[in-house]
């Protein structure tokens, strides 16, 4: 496929392999923010292919695993209203949150509905127009704007029933929560790509500025990820931190002014609940007044119990990086993705779900 | 969930929507973010938007300077080589005593 197929020629990242072996003489240590880096990079096998002394750490870049339990609570709770539709994507229906997951309320016989777009789920609201229907709003940058795109649509179409129930997350405030923690020692950080699609390659001059931190920003294919890594090596042997871009295809400087735009229209910065980081103020986003009549979280009081993480569950840990996900005394025993018990197994973008799927590969480093 | 796949435009109707084909399944899919795009642009399709529109002559720059980096390499290696048989013929034809595993 066009675009795809070129970015993973093995000559090249052989090539690339070699320069980063001649370049990285001492220790150097990245995080890569995004999880779908971490499946990228687990199913190239990139990890083995790195000189021993690069090593690779997963970051906090799944918004289903840096949802709060409280919040999934709060979810599996507007689900079993009655007469209410939860629309979701996918991957947030078989999280566990204190007591049961979205798919459980679903069987025990809340309406439950997955949907790959929001436009499918404005288009349930109409094709339903006696019910509620809540759209669960999980996701960072690059999701939130087709977000407020849905609510936008529901207002000019006089759509009354949609609602958005927003657990959205921004990606800067959590890599700088990471850094401020200074629990992980850290020499580079892989950009997330497709968040940066929308908020531009900018947005990350804080972290050479403020913390001497090298960025590169990438793409998902090999080639992408070598790139963003050799040039995260160069920058580190030249002492000249900066933000670099290894996905000039889709990234810009600027990124996507109609995508910011609308959704700033629709929502402001809010505090946020992340799973293992905890509340970080103006790192989430929260629907702006004049939409208050959409808002879930308004319209739909709940109460729910105090909540609980799953026990033993070191999900936390492994979202900032100072776990690996086999250092888990549950990894692949009692937690497994046909039986998770944290969400980092569930997602298709956990870190463990990526390092139980390509576990039968040896990894040294 | 930030999952985003690179997929040709291949009709654009009214009201900013085009129709792309995922996997041999036809889908709408909107252009409400990407104003400027064009039937026959690829579209980075996320959750049924497209976030943005790919750069072919990005994409082509970022393949030329892997290639060079390639090509450089090669030439390099080639020298070495060329400079390993050079002395290893220099060493054949002087006077100097063999070593190696035949004096053995």
């Amino acid at each position: 496929m066009k675009y795809i197929d070129e970015f993973r020629d093995p000559k090249l990242a052989r090539r690339l392999i070699a320069h980063i072996k001649r370049r990285a003489t001492e220790p150097m240590r990245f995080m890569e923010f995004c999880g779908g880096h971490t499946h990228a990079i687990m199913r190239y096998g990139l990890r083995q292919l790195l000189p021993a002394n690069i090593k690779m750490l997963s970051g906090p870049g799944c918004p289903v695993c840096v949802t709060s339990c409280t919040d999934l609570d709060r979810a599996i709770a507007l689900a079993r209203i009655p007469g209410v539709i939860l629309t979701t994507f996918g991957d947030m229906l078989r999280v566990p949150g204190s007591d049961g997951t979205l798919s459980g309320a679903k069987a025990e016989g809340a309406d439950v509905r997955m949907v790959y777009s929001t436009l499918d789920a404005v288009q349930c609201a109409r094709d339903n127009p006696d019910r509620p229907v809540i759209f669960l709003g999980i996701g960072f940058e690059t999701t939130a704007p087709t977000v407020a795109a849905s609510i936008l649509q529901a207002e000019r179409a006089g759509i009354h029933n949609y609602y958005v129930f927003s657990l959205h997350k921004l990606t800067p405030p959590a890599m700088r929560a990471i850094l401020d923690g200074g629990e992980v020692a850290l020499s580079g950080i892989l950009g997330p790509g497709h968040v940066t699609t929308i908020i531009g390659s900018q947005a990350w001059a804080f972290l050479p500025e403020e913390y001497g931190m090298p960025c590169a920003v990438a793409g998902f294919e090999s080639l992408d990820i070598l790139r963003a890594v050799a040039m995260l090596t160069d920058m580190l042997v030249e002492g000249r931190p900066a933000v670099a871009n290894a996905y000039p295809r889709c990234v810009s400087r600027e990124g996507n002014p109609n995508a910011q735009e609308m959704m700033y229209r629709v929502f402001q910065a809010t505090p946020a609940d992340w799973r293992g980081i905890g509340t970080l103020p103006e790192s989430g986003l929260g629907l702006r007044e004049e939409f208050d009549h959409r808002d879930a979280a308004l319209v739909f009081p709940i109460e729910i119990g105090p909540s609980h993480e799953p026990k033993g569950c070191r999900c936390g840990d492994v979202l900032r990086g100072a776990l690996s996900p086999t250092e888990c005394p549950l990894f692949a025993n009692r937690c497994t993705p046909t039986s998770p018990l944290g969400p980092c197994m569930v997602s298709s973008e956990g870190a463990c779900a990526a390092y139980f799927t390509y576990r039968e590969y040896k990894d040294d480093h | 969930m930030c999952l985003a796949i690179p997929t040709l435009i291949t009709s654009i109707s009214e009201d900013q929507v085009a129709k792309i084909e995922i996997g041999g399944i036809e889908r709408a899919i909107s252009l409400i973010f990407t104003p400027e795009a064009r039937v026959g642009d690829y579209a980075l399709i996320h959750s049924g938007y497209a976030i943005g529109i790919l750069a072919p002559e990005e994409a082509e720059e970022t393949l030329r300077l892997l290639r060079e980096m390639e090509e450089a390499a090669e030439a390099e290696e080639a020298a070495a080589e060329a400079e390993y048989a050079d002395a290893l013929a220099r060493v054949e034809h002087s006077d100097l005593p063999k070593v190696g595993n035949e004096t053995a």
